[in-house]
């Protein structure tokens, strides 16, 4: 019988008026990969902070290694064996690998005496559990998949028996996901126990031997994974049955709706982030660029928006041009028919301290259907807003609701009412579904087909591969600023998209050497 | 946690607590009322007396409330577009210059009304200016708001000084004062009014220029919350990048939100030089600016709570001159205790009683 490597019991955890957790169980078998699935908002990631030390759980107990343990902080956790790899890594880039894994347990005040120890210990672990890095290398050097090796290192050096990774394909392309994998499956082989927090379900049906699936703070279901399949997990996660494909019916691409030539974006630092990058769309098509997050493809979007302008090249939408030397503000833009629903809705496309029925007019409220006289009419923004709530099934259909107040998916859908009720000519659209959950994304997808099928040209930046797949008629694959591949959409797979993203790095880094 | 609990009714939030929090700083303050040997009851006594207890306190308290109407409102303003304007002070100064400057040449030739609406529009216009470089500054050169209002603080005063001792000094005087303005630039007084219609008020410094400060503040209201350009204010105050979005022009709406800030800092200038001193002089702002930065604090920003707030400030001041009077051993010093006592209390510690009242709602509930 094998024993268990984690239990939690009841675990219930209370933020405010909110049940992050409640009365949450859970058991990790020792020595395997135990995938924890759900949407935004579950309650996975307060899950796996109580067990990191980042929050205490109002009620409940966790064992580890049978032995019940009291963890009030991250070195609690560290020291009953329990090592997590972040989303977001928690490395300092100016430092070497060998200095970012002894941070925290330099041993004494000489750095070299810890370090030599540490040098020893790493190329140990990295032989036993196959993870090459080079030591001495800086970490802000490496590619993303290699940093996060060194983070993965980082919690075995620390004495991890039980490895926590939270989301770590997320920035990953599908050959460095791969990588990730078997060395997941390695880890298991010698004995680690891995728990694995995902929202991808294709990730948990390769890679895991058992799941769990969290819904609304609760645990809904426990399944070994060779029993069970994508649709019943996704089932689970949502409550209810979910179409996982699209219908797509065929239609004609019409003209230019968007033209860009040349392109070439510096962001507020003055680096060049979009190095000469050229495309087209037409109305009724849509147009996806792939990509790995941080390649681009944010300050192309922003460029296209008219948020900055650009560096040289040329953007036009039909008679409207956007260049260096004919600025655009996106005021303009929007009269002439381009709406935008930008990556970051938190920070760019909504002012979260505003109600709803505020943000539903924010760039178009100088709009003469809700001003008289020098007056912003609420009750007329208030009957707008209930509109496009009622028209995009935006919960909880309050329109003087703090916008705060909404998940990220209905005010995501907010965002896609505002911009889609104007009907626009072209789209941009950037990550139309990070952070939000699986109904809501059937929903959003539904309406930028609508869009398209009616004729309009979208533009659809996404870093999910399944996203860009799943509705584009073109994908454009950009990788460092430029643009390294093009194809149809029937020609396409997440293999050959996956070699672009990556293979074109090693292009550009033997060019540069040369 | 931080911001309103929407688990509290509305009276909590707006009502309860800040009235604890004001009630908990006067509780302290006659902890230090009794240190220094005063019967707290009969120090309150004699403050709410002075401030409401008869008709020239009265007066007093509601003519010190104009003023901290008009700095309230002006710190709240720039608030909304997201920008400290701590330069209230210069603001009112240079806009009593306006006021000064337009009167001094105008009084003998233009009508009364007239007068007084051109001296309402200088004090405006003066107080804009002074707060329209810093804010330029700010949005397109960025310069800090608050190093370079405070900076204009300090130039506002050497300026007067030095107009008001070589240039406007009133000939064969020796005090640093201009001439008195001829009465057609004199605003009238409450009791003038009130004598008017029959009804017999003490005199005291108390004009219509605070009906000017209730329309402002009506105005600042309709303005943030009922305007296009409010709205882009608040955008740029509560998220620039989301502004920059919606193809608002960050620098253009913080310029033209200093612009307002720096008027009705400026319109001190009319309850002061038309409506009360009646010629140009030295000082007549002074600590009014400041005390605006409270009373927005206090007011949560909003012209309601500016309002009444102004108020409890215009009753602690004459409400602490009159203590002073009547006690030997209290100074006006104590006011500025009391004062700092409530901004403390309403302002950092602002939620304070939050997580106790919650509690108490939430066991009611369960």
């Amino acid at each position: 019988m094998t024993s268990n490597a984690l239990q939690l019991e009841s675990i219930s955890k209370r933020f405010g008026a909110v049940l992050a957790n409640s009365d949450v169980s859970l058991s990790v078998e020792q020595g395997t990969i135990h995938g924890v699935i759900g949407e935004n908002g579950a309650g996975k990631s307060t899950l796996m902070s109580i067990l990191y030390g980042f929050y205490q759980a109002d009620s409940g107990s966790i064992k580890v290694f049978g032995k019940e343990a009291k963890i009030h902080d991250s070195q609690d956790a560290i020291d009953v064996g329990i090592g997590m790899v972040h989303q977001h890594f928690m490395l300092v880039d100016t430092f070497t690998v060998l200095e970012n894994i002894t941070l925290g347990c330099e041993g004494s005040m000489l750095l070299s005496k810890g370090q030599a120890q540490a040098r020893e210990a790493l190329s140990k672990l990295s032989r036993e559990y196959n993870l090459k890095v080079d030591p001495d290398a800086l970490v802000g050097e490496l590619p993303v998949g290699v940093q996060q090796r060194v983070e993965i290192l980082k919690a075995l050096y620390k004495g991890a028996k039980i490895l926590i990774l939270d989301e770590p394909t997320g920035v990953l392309t599908p050959q460095e996901t791969d990588d990730l994998f078997k060395i997941l499956l390695s880890l298991k082989e010698q004995g680690v126990t891995v728990l694995l927090i995902t929202h991808k379900l294709k990730e948990i049906m390769h890679v895991t031997d058992n799941v769990s699936v969290m819904r609304q703070g609760k645990m809904v279901a426990h399944r070994h994974t060779a029993e069970t399949n994508p649709e019943e997990l996704a089932e689970l996660m949502v409550g209810r049955k979910v179409v996982l494909q699209l219908e797509k019916p065929a239609t004609d691409a019409g003209s230019k709706a968007l033209t860009v030539s040349n392109l070439k974006v510096r962001d507020a630092q003055g680096i060049e982030r979009v190095k000469g990058v050229s495309f087209e769309v037409a109305a009724g098509e849509i147009v996806g660029i792939a990509g790995v997050s941080g390649n681009g493809q944010t300050e192309l979007m922003e460029a296209l928006a008219g948020m900055v302008s650009p560096e040289s090249g040329e953007i036009r939408y039909g008679d409207l041009l956007i260049s260096a030397d004919h600025k655009v503000c996106p005021s303009e833009m929007r009269k002439a028919g381009v709406a935008h629903v930008p990556e970051d809705r938190h920070r760019v496309g909504l002012v979260t301290s505003f109600s709803a029925s505020e943000n539903a007019i924010l760039g178009y409220h100088r709009s003469s259907a809700w001003n008289s006289k020098g007056v912003l009419s609420s009750s007329t923004v208030g009957k707008h807003c209930a509109e496009l709530m009622a028209d995009f099934d935006v919960r909880p259909q309050d329109p003087t609701l703090k916008c705060a107040n909404f998940s990220g998916g209905n005010q995501q859908k907010l965002i896609l009412a505002r911009e889609l009720d104007q009907t626009p000519k072209v789209l941009l659209v950037g990550q139309p579904t990070r952070g939000v959950d699986i109904g809501a994304i059937e929903f959003i997808h539904q309406r930028l087909l609508d869009m398209r099928n009616r004729g309009g040209a979208i533009l659809l930046v996404s870093v999910e591969l399944d996203e860009i797949l799943s509705l584009s008629d073109r994908i454009i694959v950009m990788c460092d600023g430029r643009v390294t591949g093009e194809l149809a959409a029937s020609e396409a797979d997440e293999c050959t998209l996956g070699l672009m993203m990556s293979s074109s790095r090693d292009i550009n880094a033997s060019e540069e050497k040369e | 946690m931080k911001g309103l609990d929407r688990n509290l009714p509305t009276w909590v939030n707006v009502g309860l607590l800040p009235l604890l929090n004001v009630v908990t700083a006067l509780l302290i303050s006659a902890v230090v009322f009794w240190l220094i040997d005063v019967n707290p009851l009969e120090a309150a006594e004699i403050l709410l007396y002075g401030a409401f207890g008869y008709q020239e306190g009265i007066g007093f308290t509601l003519y010190y409330t104009t003023n901290f109407i008009f700095t309230g409102l002006a710190v709240a303003i720039a608030f909304h577009v997201g920008l400290f304007n701590i330069g209230g002070e210069g603001q009112a100064y240079i806009g009593g210059l306006g006021v000064g400057l337009l009167c001094l040449a105008l009084d003998a030739s233009v009508p009364g009304p007239v007068l007084l609406l051109l001296s309402t529009l200088a004090a405006a216009l003066f107080g804009a200016a002074w707060a329209f470089i810093p804010g330029w500054l700010q949005a397109y050169r960025g310069s800090h708001i608050v190093i370079t209002t405070i900076m204009f603080n300090f130039l506002a005063s050497s300026l007067m000084v030095y107009l008001m001792v070589n240039v406007l000094r009133e000939p064969g005087q020796m005090a640093p004062q201009s001439r008195a303005l001829a009465e057609t630039a004199w605003l009238p007084f409450m009791h003038d009014l009130f004598a008017a219609i029959g009804i017999e008020f003490e005199r005291s410094p108390l004009n219509i220029s605070l009906f000017l400060a209730l329309l402002c503040a009506f105005g600042a209201w309709v303005f943030i919350w009922k305007t296009k350009w409010g709205y882009e204010i608040r955008t740029v105050g509560s998220n620039q990048q989301a502004a920059v979005y919606a193809g608002i022009k960050p620098a253009r709406v913080m310029l033209l939100a200093m612009a307002i800030s720096g008027a009705l800092a400026g319109f001190v200038g009319v309850n002061e030089i038309n409506g009360v001193q009646h010629r140009l002089l030295l000082d007549f702002h002074y600590g009014y600016g400041f005390a605006g930065i409270a009373v927005a604090l206090m007011g949560r920003n909003h012209p309601i709570g500016i309002v009444l707030a102004a108020l409890l400030f215009g009753a602690l001041y004459q409400g602490g001159a009159e203590l002073a009077f009547e006690m030997s051993n209290v100074n006006r010093d104590i006011v500025v205790v009391m004062q700092g006592l409530v901004i403390l209390f309403c302002g950092a510690l602002e939620f304070l009683y939050k997580p106790l009242i919650a509690n108490m709602f939430k066991e009611k509930t369960a």
